[in-house]
């Protein structure tokens, strides 16, 4: 195969309409150059000889024939969409956690992982919620936003967060023998990195009034509030 | 018990229902038992069913029809939007339309001024029964 070009070729030709070019055959081959190019190699087009193909080794016969024809399953080529971002989150958005352990919760938003899951965080020493992991789905954006620009959270993605695979001891008898350490404890690291991005967060939290025990607070439906007409 | 607000030209009413909800009108002419010619300032002049507006307290003088320029005029001259604004039935829309577009943050901070001003009375009224109590 020839090489391939870094830029693709612009057509000499223009469309007068689709399917009909401007210039003729023997207009083309004179404004392509070929005359040219043959003239420089002595009235022949050149050729390239096929580069020598590296020698296959004999395919053998398989050893092995099912009884019926397997059928082989369709190729699936089909590469899923990056998850979209709803436009009412932005980084330093207040989302309201809808489910799990912090439901209810107000917390701030950091960015979109590649997974399209959202990297949230508490503050931790405001509410309780660390640096995590929150589905789109589960969360309500309000309106009111946190000044941002002093964090960086460009080590956070989702290989942080992934699960620690545990060894499996192949050992038969010591079913119930507690092997395993009773509680995970966080890695220092980890700790360090949440102090580190809620550091600028809690300063510029603090600069707002009543943001703090805003965030600290949860969020509950009470009598007469209808969440269709509510404003977040 | 008489009635106090008449269907007339230059009276001043609020649209209850419809494209224009919420608007005041004013109506300009009558075209039958059901319907009147309406208009406002910032919409075409139509006819509207009486069953959509709900009169007010407020008239203007005008002529039967007259042309926008002459209305305008007329309800700058009663000062009809600051004698709706500070009308209690004004105030109250306006307060409606506040609550209704409040932020999550807004009423949580409405909710702690609540608690605060509560707290502020309960202060006083104990004063007061400790006094009457002495």
């Amino acid at each position: 195969m020839a090489a391939k070009r870094k830029t693709p070729v612009k057509t000499r030709n223009p469309d007068l309409i689709r399917g009909v070019g401007k210039y003729s055959r023997s207009k083309m081959y004179h404004k392509r150059g070929l005359w040219a190019i043959k003239a420089k190699h002595d009235g022949v087009f050149p050729r390239h000889d096929p580069k020598p193909k590296a020698p296959v080794a004999p395919e053998k016969a398989p050893k092995f024939y099912p009884a019926e024809d397997v059928k082989k399953p369709l190729l699936n080529k089909r590469k899923p969409k990056p998850t979209k971002l709803r436009a009412s989150i932005t980084p330093g958005t207040v989302l309201i956690l809808l489910a799990g352990r912090f439901m209810g919760k107000r917390v701030v938003f950091l960015k979109q992982l590649t997974s399209g899951l959202l990297l949230v965080t508490g503050p931790f020493k405001i509410n309780g919620v660390p640096l995590r992991r929150v589905n789109q789905s589960y969360v309500i954006a309000t309106s009111t936003k946190v000044n941002i620009s002093g964090v960086n959270v460009e080590k956070f993605d989702d290989k942080y967060f992934a699960k620690e695979v545990e060894k499996k001891k192949k050992g038969e008898g010591e079913f119930f023998e507690a092997e395993k350490e009773d509680k995970k404890t966080l890695p220092d690291e980890k700790k360090e990195d949440q102090k580190a991005v809620d550091a600028s967060l809690i300063k510029s939290i603090e600069g707002v009034v009543d943001l703090k025990a805003y965030l600290a607070a949860r969020f509950s439906l009470k009598s007469g509030m209808k969440p269709h007409e509510l404003v977040f | 018990m008489p009635f106090k607000r008449y269907v007339e030209i230059g009276r001043v009413a609020l649209v209850n229902y419809g494209k224009d909800y919420g608007k005041l009108v004013v109506i300009v002419d009558v075209v039958d038992q059901n319907r009147a010619l309406v208009d406002a300032p910032d919409m075409v002049r139509g006819q509207m069913n009486f069953k959509r507006l709900q009169l007010t307290d407020f008239k203007i003088y005008i002529p039967r029809v007259p042309k926008k320029k002459t209305l305008i005029e007329a309800m700058e001259k009663a000062d009809v939007k600051n004698k709706w604004e500070n009308s209690s039935w004004g105030k109250k829309l306006i307060v409606q339309k506040k609550r209704a577009s409040l932020n999550d943050f807004d009423r949580f901070k409405i909710m702690l001024a609540k608690i605060k001003k509560a707290g502020v009375v309960r202060q006083e009224l104990a004063k007061l029964k400790k006094e009457n109590a002495s």
